[in-house]
């Protein structure tokens, strides 16, 4: 090992003389991330330039504001909580009722609005718990292979050949229905998805240069996993996300439909729609502004999630 | 410095039929590098070259062998050899474009293995990762870059500072510049040179670009389906040499202008397959002077030289009794 030592001498004699005249000046947060900056200003308006996609955020962002600010903008709110009007029972769209009233004289716009909030509380935690579910799942089968990842993808496989919604509907008939019930039972549907999209993404990332460097660099598999697997999975996820968001309400509002999901008279879309399908086609409004409503904002997250794609897609940077 | 006896790598593989069988990737190779010395590997695709160097970092499974760096028996993975190890040897990738975590600072990759290995952070860590990029000739206004800011010259530049960031005495070059343009290709060996010598560096230096290995390496083993054919200084092989494998891979050096000065018969068909090897001498059912009824049968012996030594029947000083005539 002598010559190692001196091979260490000489290292630390460069080292020195770049000490000597290396100035440490300290820099703002903002130097140091403006290659982040940079990146971040090229997505805004690689973004921006997409119309459909602007148009999608700006869907889902005035959805968002509606659900956030709800309960304070709408004018007939105790309508939401199981008040009776039968003088003004179906009513046509006018200035005081701008989207009608219903078989109870219930205001519908006010029933719309606030069925904002849970429709997006429930898109998020569909998403968010088969996510929770999923991306470990996939990680796992795609690290670990061998007989764990057969057992995992054989179970995903297994839940990805029944129809969702099916098995949804046989998960909330056994739980009895319910709001609760209804976003369990989506959520358990939802994930296989996930763990397919993130266990190709990990077979592909694993035999990266850049993970072999790391192994050889000697970095544990904890940090290669969450250091350099991990985040170049997220862009596919948040995608995928996204777009999923848009189909939960979808899936959410179909439970309401077949009287499984939300119970009246709490303001769900779907189960909205499932009474007024009754009235149809003569008070259409009853059924035509949550069908609108829940049209709109899959077609939002669908728009985002499409525009969100083109620039997370590595393919279009560089 | 570095000495590896009687490597050999061979994989489980399946064929179209399902049968496993076995890919000699690498097939009983011996080396032993000196200290500061530049060894060159080359050979064609699929002769395992980069196999040897992977396997000396344990990033390929061994199945016979051993392996020494610095007198230090490095053959059983273990967790002490496997931390002394990934201290003392580094490898540099053949493509900086994909080498580099496209998620990470400069700062980060490059400081990568230091956090790993040692207690420096925050500032002394800024300063050494500076150093670092300073050794490499980058300055110092890269540090917060993404590898998509970058050129190839760079990034190849950015994994040499990680690799040498721990100060490792043996440093495994896999072709690390056949991805980079013309211009950067020879930056870059020039600064490969100046770094051996600065930092007394060991090089392992694998290649299929013979040109390439001869600015660089002092000494040279030329590879064919898993085994060393030839070895010898780098001047001794490329100006004589014993092998016919090695004179068609001269022969087929391009020069400018149209004459070429060595007139080796090309090489014809593609290296077999290491699944499949064939018997006898490996090189057989490519070698334009190969013997009838011996090199199909018998493997041949190291013949050697003064300055090297090459695998060949026809250097055979009993060629005549051991059989067989040239065809």
């Amino acid at each position: 090992m002598v010559g190692s030592t001196n091979q260490r001498t000489n290292l630390a004699t460069v080292m020195l003389i770049q000490d000597s005249n290396a100035d440490h000046v300290s820099e703002s947060f903002a130097d140091r991330h403006a290659s982040t900056y940079r990146t971040l200003r090229l997505y805004a308006r690689t973004f921006r330039r997409n119309t459909s996609a602007m148009f999608g955020l700006a869907i889902v962002v005035v959805f968002l504001v509606v659900a956030a600010i709800g309960p304070w903008i709408v004018p007939f709110p105790e309508d939401a909580t199981g008040a009776v009007h039968l003088d003004i029972k179906l009513q046509p769209p006018d200035s005081t009722h701008w989207f009608g009233t219903d078989e109870v004289g219930n205001d519908i716009f006010t029933r719309v609005v606030l069925g904002t909030r849970t429709t997006l509380q429930i898109a998020c935690i569909v998403t968010g718990v088969a996510m929770l579910i999923g991306v470990p799942l996939g990680m796992i089968a795609g690290l670990v292979g061998g007989w764990v990842q057969e057992a995992i993808m054989r179970v995903t496989d297994v839940f990805l050949s029944v129809p969702g919604l099916v098995l949804a509907i046989a998960i909330v008939g056994a739980l009895g229905p319910g709001i609760v019930n209804a976003m369990l039972a989506l959520s358990l549907v939802w994930w296989p998805g996930y763990v397919r999209l993130v266990q190709a993404k990990t077979l592909a990332l694993k035999n990266e240069i850049y993970v072999q460097a790391a192994y050889s660099i000697g970095a544990s598999k904890l940090r290669i996993v969450f250091i350099h697997i991990l985040p170049n999975c997220t862009s596919p996820i948040i995608v995928k996300a996204s777009m999923d968001m848009g189909m939960a309400i979808l899936g959410a509002a179909s439970l309401g439909f077949l009287g499984l999901g939300a119970q009246p008279p709490f303001p769900e879309w779907g189960a909205m729609i499932s009474i007024a399908r009754t009235y149809l086609p003569d008070w259409w409004w009853y059924s035509f502004f949550p069908g609108l409503a829940i049209s709109l904002t899959v077609l939002g997250f669908n728009l985002l999630g499409d525009g969100l794609r083109d620039i997370l897609d590595p393919k279009h940077r560089d | 410095m570095l000495a590896v006896e009687n490597l050999k790598v061979h994989f489980d593989v399946k064929n179209n039929r399902g049968v496993k069988t076995k890919l000699r990737a690498v097939d009983g190779v011996s080396l032993h590098l000196k200290k500061g010395e530049a060894y060159g590997i080359v050979g064609e695709s699929g002769s395992g070259k980069s196999t040897i160097g992977k396997a000396v970092l344990n990033l390929a499974p061994k199945t016979e062998g051993k392996i020494e760096i610095d007198g230090r028996d490095i053959t059983m993975t273990n967790r002490a050899n496997e931390a002394w190890l990934r201290q003392n040897a580094q490898i540099v990738f053949q493509d900086p474009h994909s080498a580099l975590n496209p998620r990470m600072t400069i700062m980060r990759s490059v400081a990568e293995p230091i956090i790993v290995h040692t207690k420096t952070r925050g500032h002394d860590l800024r300063r050494r990762v500076e150093e670092l990029l300073d050794i490499v000739g980058l300055s110092k206004q890269f540090i917060y870059r993404y590898p998509h800011e970058l050129s190839g010259g760079q990034k190849q530049r950015v994994c040499i500072a990680r690799a040498i960031a721990l100060e490792p005495s043996l440093l495994i070059l896999d072709e690390p510049t056949s991805a980079l343009d013309v211009s950067v290709q020879s930056q870059i060996l020039e600064f490969l040179a100046s770094l051996q010598r600065d930092l007394n560096l060991t090089y392992l230096f694998i290649s299929h670009n013979l040109s390439v290995v001869r600015y660089l390496c002092q000494r040279v083993g030329v590879m064919y389906l898993g085994n060393i054919i030839e070895e010898g200084t780098t001047k001794t092989v490329f100006e004589h040499p014993q092998h016919p494998y090695t004179k068609a891979l001269l022969g087929a050096i391009p020069y400018p202008g149209a004459t070429q000065p060595q007139s080796a018969p090309p090489l014809i068909g593609d290296i077999p397959s290491p699944v499949d090897l064939p018997v006898g001498c490996r090189f057989h059912t490519r070698c334009p002077v190969k013997v009838a009824n011996l090199c199909d049968r018998l493997a041949p012996e190291h013949h050697h030289q003064t300055l090297g030594w090459a695998s060949c029947h026809l250097l055979d000083p009993d060629l005549d009794k051991v059989g067989g005539k040239p065809e």
